[in-house]
């Protein structure tokens, strides 16, 4: 088995995970709706709860402990999509980044439930159910004002168009697809991809907002590469201001 | 040497620091206690991967065994993952006691609408709404009872 082909993988999932986390506690008191900023502060704590489960799997590999980890490493170190590190802007905007990246996400952990490496396996199988929640809550919303009025359905197409690019971005592919592939750790970004098109057409289809012509649209890559906007960095001094006041302190 | 029914027993002692009529044992995260010649194993699995009372309950486990003379090793697995459906019905009976509706089974989960249907764990009537599939902790929802005229939380079927 390619540990570095395994990290890799974990590295991106954690980080996407933290730092979309990190954005949905962000709604945290500035909800439009009480209930809205509740769901939105859960979410957050399942992500970011479940980062650090991916990145204690990546300390069991041999990487270094998650909060180094996630704390002290720099924007050019995570591996995030782009689309995660965007700022939340209006209610609109962060409901389709939240349809477009938790649809992935959730085929993402269902394909990781029959991974060769038992531990991601078997995290993945949790993972799953608890995601549920999360594409219900963007399904229901979507579907609510994807229908609702003239002025709803033209916010929430504005924002399809304009985060189709980055959302695309998730599937950018690892300079290890093909070790994933045979190793069966991962079916890959290819496969996953396929799958999240088929679902992101099939709830879509049922509001009236027009998907962009998939051919049409030109990814923003990068991300897992390390390149990122302007936003990240911002983000990560937000994100570590506390701990960085004494890295060694006992929590 | 000590038997595993007898952690189990000592282990009911242990409860949820959100919930306090319910032993960590009748909430299902206790996945397996294994009995050695120099220490006693127990596995622990979370409710939810997010959940922030993981390491506390851990340590009251270690606590606890610790003042019956036993030398513990408290781990955290995912091999037998958490399911709504483990909490036991003596667990469901003291929810419901507590205010806190009982989860249904976590095999109606396919539909939003199907989720939200409550009974009321005052009066047991079934003139609820959900207010929010999501609530103060990750394992709660939020309901509203139309005959109490109050709102109550849910443990969520996960």
């Amino acid at each position: 088995m390619n540990n570095q082909a395994l990290k890799e993988l974990l590295y991106k999932m954690a980080d996407d995970q933290l730092i979309l986390g990190h954005r949905n506690s962000e709604w945290t008191g500035m909800g439009p709706l009480l209930e809205e900023d509740i769901a939105f502060s859960s979410m957050a704590q399942d992500k970011i709860g479940q980062s650090l489960a991916l990145y204690t799997l990546l300390q069991e590999l041999g990487e270094r402990d998650p909060d180094t980890v996630a704390f002290t490493r720099s924007a050019n170190q995570f591996h995030n999509c782009q689309l995660v590190e965007l700022p939340n802007q209006e209610y609109d905007f962060s409901l389709i980044r939240h349809f477009l990246f938790d649809t992935a996400e959730a085929l993402r952990f269902e394909m990781l439930s029959e991974s060769s490496y038992e531990p991601l396996a078997q995290l993945a199988r949790k993972i799953r159910g608890e995601l549920r929640y999360h594409t219900l809550h963007a399904n229901t919303w979507i579907k609510q004002l994807g229908t609702a009025t003239p002025e709803s359905i033209e916010r929430l197409q504005k924002s399809l168009e304009y985060a189709m690019p980055f959302a695309l971005g998730i599937f950018e592919p690892s300079p290890y697809e093909n070790e994933l592939i045979s190793s069966n750790i991962f079916l890959g970004e290819e496969n996953l991809k396929k799958r999240w098109m088929e679902k992101v057409e099939s709830v879509i289809s049922q509001t009236n907002l027009n998907l962009p012509d998939w051919n049409l649209v030109k990814p923003e890559l990068g991300g897992r590469l390390g390149t990122h906007t302007a936003h990240l960095q911002p983000l990560l001094d937000e994100m570590s201001e506390v701990f960085k006041i004494d890295p060694t302190a006992e929590w | 040497m000590v038997s595993k029914e007898q952690i189990l027993t000592w282990l009911e002692e242990v409860k949820d620091p959100e919930i306090p009529v319910l032993s960590l044992v009748d909430l299902g995260v206790i996945t397996d206690v294994i009995i050695n010649p120099d220490h006693v194993l127990v596995e622990m699995t979370p409710t939810f991967v997010g959940c922030p009372a993981l390491d506390y309950m851990k340590l009251e486990v270690e606590t606890l065994l610790k003042t019956k003379g036993i030398i513990p090793h408290v781990h955290v697995s995912f091999k037998k993952p958490w399911s709504s459906d483990l909490i036991s019905e003596k667990g469901k009976a003291a929810l419901k006691k507590y205010g806190l509706a009982p989860p249904p089974s976590n095999k109606v989960f396919t539909d939003l609408e199907i989720l939200e249907t409550a009974i009321c764990p005052r009066c047991d009537g079934d003139n609820t709404e959900m207010k929010s599939p999501f609530g103060p902790t990750l394992c709660r929802a939020l309901f509203y009872c139309h005959d109490c005229k109050e709102a109550f939380e849910q443990f969520k079927p996960l």
